[in-house]
């Protein structure tokens, strides 16, 4: 017999302060409060984390991969945000 | 640790493929691309990966079960709560590796059951009996230490949650691996006694550690299409040689012997050239009929089975704080 299954949370942790959180992995968890214990014990046993988030897999919106080109293609072609695009004269020093 | 490229057969495709499809996957896998969850990919490819890190989740679980042998037995305060922490760390394993193979369209309660049923394999390690002290120091030396010679290369797999769990895991197998040395290394600087028990040890893990590699590659027919989708990139006896090759000084240093009459250098080539397998043993093994696969099985049936309260608990907990909480939020309104 297949039992209920336990929700997933996607697990974020802050390495160090001034760092972002960044994802790490998931957990299975009744509730949130679960889910961080769960969290900790699984992902922080070595002090890789000074902070953990924990958001309900459901929640999160991803982007499509088959749409990666329309989507992040014409940042490419906009050469014209990226500093090297303006020539200053080397008399002028480093800007 | 330890996949054991158990059943190599690479799943057979069940759909005809898009060429176009197959070709544009092909080419970003020898890219060095990651594959990413949503990412399109072949349903064989899906189905190999799926069954191999499935596999290898059970065997990380399974592989606690050895160890906790020896929890309440530990000599010290120091060796338990060390073996207390590579055995929590295994758990640790088997998560990132189920939550690894969900991201494939598989729920982990659907494999546990498979394991549980008896339907699903493992690494063939974990069906031998912990007998002694020793033991402990045999499986995090020549266990975790043939799990590291496999996993390495699988930090490098083409799938990405796949690869991603194996660099956690591959970070925390070290401290596994030094820790049982450790105890082999002071065993072998006690009494006659303990050495006896050292080389006793040496002698019943050596030959199951050869075998975790899996079958020889002249048996393993299947492991081109693996190595192609890059998810495997060496073969069972390449690895199995770099493994004898790092060991065997090792058991040298510790004054002991490795149990294989025909071991001997090879001055040309640089390797420890090493005697017959007995396949049929580990045949035997996998099949069901090793000295601890039952008793395995049942004790993870039993853990199973007496947890499920406290899993029926918690969810019954979280719903009614739910239910809680509208009704508050329905009253506020
Ligand atoms: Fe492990
Ligand atoms: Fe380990």
């Amino acid at each position: 017999m297949a039992e209920q299954s336990m929700p997933l949370w996607e697990v974020f942790i802050r390495a160090r302060t001034g760092l972002a959180h960044r994802h790490v992995g998931s957990v299975h968890a009744a509730d949130a409060e679960m889910a961080l214990q769960a969290a900790r014990d699984t992902y922080t046993r070595r002090g890789e984390a000074v902070s953990i988030w924990v958001v309900p897999s459901a929640a999160i919106v991803a982007s499509d991969p088959a749409e990666k080109a329309s989507l992040f293609e014409p940042t490419a072609s906009k050469i014209y945000r990226h500093p090297s695009f303006y020539e200053i004269p080397e008399e002028v020093g480093h800007m | 640790m330890y996949t054991q490229a158990l059943n190599e057969a690479v799943e057979r495709p069940r759909v005809v493929e898009d060429p176009e499809k197959l070709a544009a996957f092909q080419a970003r896998i020898d890219a060095e691309e990651k594959i990413e969850p949503n990412d399109w990919m072949p349903e064989a490819y899906r189905r190999t990966l799926i069954r191999q890190i499935s596999q290898h989740a059970h065997s990380e679980v399974v592989g606690m079960l050895p160890e906790g042998n020896w929890l309440t037995r530990a000599p010290s305060l120091k060796r338990k709560a060390a073996l207390l922490a590579k055995i929590q760390d295994e758990g640790g394993h088997g998560l990132y590796l189920y939550a690894a193979a969900e991201t494939l369209g598989v729920s982990r309660e659907e494999l546990y059951e498979q394991l549980l049923a008896g339907k699903a394999k493992y690494s063939s390690i974990f069906n031998y009996p912990t007998l002694t002290w020793a033991d402990i120091g045999c499986i995090g030396w020549l266990v975790d230490g043939a799990a590291i010679m496999n996993q390495i290369p699988l930090c490098r797999t083409s799938y990405g949650p796949y690869a991603r769990a194996m660099i956690r895991i591959c970070k925390e197998e070290s401290f596994h691996q030094r820790q049982g040395y450790e105890i082999m290394l002071t065993l072998c600087r006690g009494t006659p006694e303990q050495k006896a028990m050292a080389q006793d040890a040496l002698n019943r893990w050596w030959w199951p550690a050869l075998m975790m590699f899996g079958p020889p590659d002249s048996e393993s027919v299947h492991t081109e299409q693996s190595m192609r989708w890059k998810i495997k990139r060496f073969t069972n006896d390449e690895l199995r040689q770099k493994f004898v090759d790092a060991t065997v000084p090792q058991a040298h240093y510790l004054g002991l012997t490795i149990p294989d009459p025909e071991l001997r250098y090879d001055e040309a080539t640089g390797h420890w050239r090493y005697g017959k397998i007995d396949w049929e043993e580990f045949k035997r093994v996998i099949a069901g009929f090793g000295p601890c696969n039952r008793e395995r099985l049942e004790a993870k049936r039993k853990a199973h089975e007496e947890g499920r309260w406290v899993r029926e608990a918690a969810l019954a907990y979280a719903a009614k704080q739910r239910a809680r909480a509208m009704a508050q939020k329905i009253a506020a309104e």
